[in-house]
């Protein structure tokens, strides 16, 4: 089937897939902490979008909840949060010079055409919009593991993990066209508790070793001096 | 009749795109709260230099003097190719979007020899750093293009929008990309400010003002025209491509009316954006366009596997 043939929902999902896996892709090749904060932000403003969307065609009122609650916690509050803890801690100049980037985004190609390869003959007899937004969440997985791996400093290690948990909730909404709203409100809420332990972890990791750069946790403070 | 159509709306490109530089300086200055100039000062600029008699330095070959009317008529060629108020063309039967970008090429092969021409540093510099930026433009703007012909399966400007307008509003997410390639594209091809500062009086930072500091008289007038034919050529690709609606499929007085109104609004809209972006963004420094332009490119290019890809039909 075409894409002219289908319906609205499903062009506009599959648009918006397209933007997420855009958006994941971006935060991978960027070295700055707060642009990186502010891409992850859009991924949740196109969360929200592509939830309220499915709320509007599903005819589905209790994923409004849903959206504003994306709305609220990733788009305003966590970036908000982690905006001002990089401020707080003066990392904002700090320009992370990421080894090979090359490399990683060409892997994260790789992630990108494996996770089509893993999905396409599982949902192979479902709807394209399934094959393509599934592909696509788990390709923001993937990224959002390669993030964390690749980047240094521990601020875009909590962005690689709530990505991963953007990629799940759009698999989610695409999969199910809406989780029962118990689970939703219980993701949620583990995010936004997430979100406020990661940054006590900060604190605890700057007092330790006065900087947020992960790599010199592999030294011990005791044998080094 | 579609042949003079083909023609009055070549020459409406021409009459209105001082009109949309105008427009756009209007909407920068209030924005940047300063007293902007009247709408039709680059109407006044362009008919008071060509009143001027041109000085040509003395070592000046034919090239320098020739250039800057090989480069209004290839800019106004391009723009004849390009619909304007209305879909159906004759024009689009012999030229297609690549003959378009030919055109653009050639355009600026002359522009960067006339600024070599002369022998000053700052030609050579200019035309050398506009056939860096335009190296890596042009492919963008190819993918960009592309992206469209593969829907619509033709390389042909008019059937292409035609096939847009028939299909009626489909969301395609590789038209979001392309639409983004495309803007930044122009942007980086109409020398405006992330990439290039029209309005700039230092010669160090200058791209395309570089290589025409030499002209002056009806010849400046000349380049200055088409730059400004050419700004509005890319402002009808973004509009007719991504948003034809309103533009004519019939040649009734009633639908070209409707279609000119619905260019100009388009148009000005899209000014307006400009300006505003303009106003938000430094200039940013010369060895950063490549990675500008290669973003431009990645864009364009993931239109094209986003059409492959998720639009294909299964």
């Amino acid at each position: 089937m075409n894409i002219e043939q289908q319906d609205f929902y499903t062009q506009a999902i599959l648009s918006m897939s397209a933007l997420v896996g855009l958006a994941s892709f971006l935060m991978l090749g960027q070295g700055r902490l707060l642009r990186l904060i502010f891409v992850f932000a859009i991924q949740g403003l196109l969360l929200t979008l592509s939830t309220a969307v499915a709320a509007y065609s599903l005819h589905n009122p209790h994923l409004y909840i849903s959206a504003g609650l994306t709305l609220v916690l990733k788009v305003l509050f966590i970036p908000w949060m982690l905006r001002r803890q990089v401020l707080a801690m003066a990392m904002h100049r700090d320009v992370e010079a990421l080894q090979n980037k090359t490399l990683v985004m060409l892997g994260g190609a790789g992630l990108t055409v494996f996770s089509y390869y893993v999905l396409h003959p599982v949902v192979q007899t479902a709807s394209t919009v399934m094959v393509n937004a599934l592909a696509v969440s788990l390709s923001v997985v993937l990224l959002g593991m390669l993030l964390m791996i690749s980047h240094r400093q521990a601020v875009a290690h909590v962005v690689g993990f709530m990505s991963i948990e953007n990629g799940l909730f759009f698999a989610a909404i695409v999969a199910t066209n809406g989780m029962p709203m118990v689970v939703e409100l219980g993701v949620a809420f583990d995010v936004l508790v997430a979100a406020i332990l990661f940054g006590i972890f900060f604190l605890h990791i700057r007092t330790s070793i006065d900087s947020l750069d992960v790599d010199r946790l592999n030294r011990l403070n005791e044998v080094d001096q | 009749m579609s042949w003079l159509l083909a023609i009055v709306q070549t020459l409406l490109f021409m009459a209105l795109s001082p009109l949309l530089a105008g427009w756009l300086k209007w909407c920068k200055c209030h924005l940047q709260n300063r007293r902007a100039p009247s709408l039709l000062q680059p109407y006044r600029d362009l008919l008071k230099l060509t009143r001027k008699q041109p000085v040509v330095a003395e070592h000046a070959s034919w090239i320098f003097t020739r250039a800057p009317y090989i480069i209004f008529s290839a800019t106004v060629l391009a723009a004849s190719v390009v619909p304007l108020i209305a879909v159906d063309l004759p024009t689009a039967a012999s030229a297609d979007v690549i003959v378009m970008v030919a055109f653009f090429g050639a355009a600026r092969f002359f522009l960067a020899l006339a600024g070599l021409d002369i022998g000053t540093a700052f030609g050579g510099m200019g035309s050398s750093r506009e056939m860096t930026i335009s190296s890596l433009a042009e492919p963008a703007m190819l993918m960009a293009i592309f992206t469209l012909t593969m829907t619509a399966s033709t390389t042909n400007l008019s059937f292409a929008i035609e096939h847009v307008l028939n299909e009626g509003l489909v969301l395609r997410p590789s038209f979001v990309f392309a639409l983004f390639a495309l803007i930044l594209v122009t942007i980086a091809e109409t020398g405006r400010i992330p990439v290039d500062n029209p309005a700039t009086h230092l010669e160090l930072t200058m791209i395309h003002e570089a290589m025409i500091l030499e002209y002056s008289g009806r010849h400046l007038a000349l380049i200055e025209w088409a730059s400004q034919v050419k700004l509005m050529l890319y402002g009808v690709l973004i509009a007719n491509i991504f948003f034809p609606w309103g533009i004519a499929q019939s040649f009734s007085g009633a639908a070209l009316g409707y279609g000119l109104l619905a260019i100009v609004g388009k148009l000005a809209v899209l000014a307006l954006i400009l300006a505003l972006s303009e106003t938000l963004f430094a200039k940013m420094r010369l060895f950063r366009v490549q990675e500008y332009l290669s973003f431009a490119y990645l864009l364009g290019l993931l239109g094209m596997l986003s059409h492959i890809i998720l639009e294909a039909a299964r």
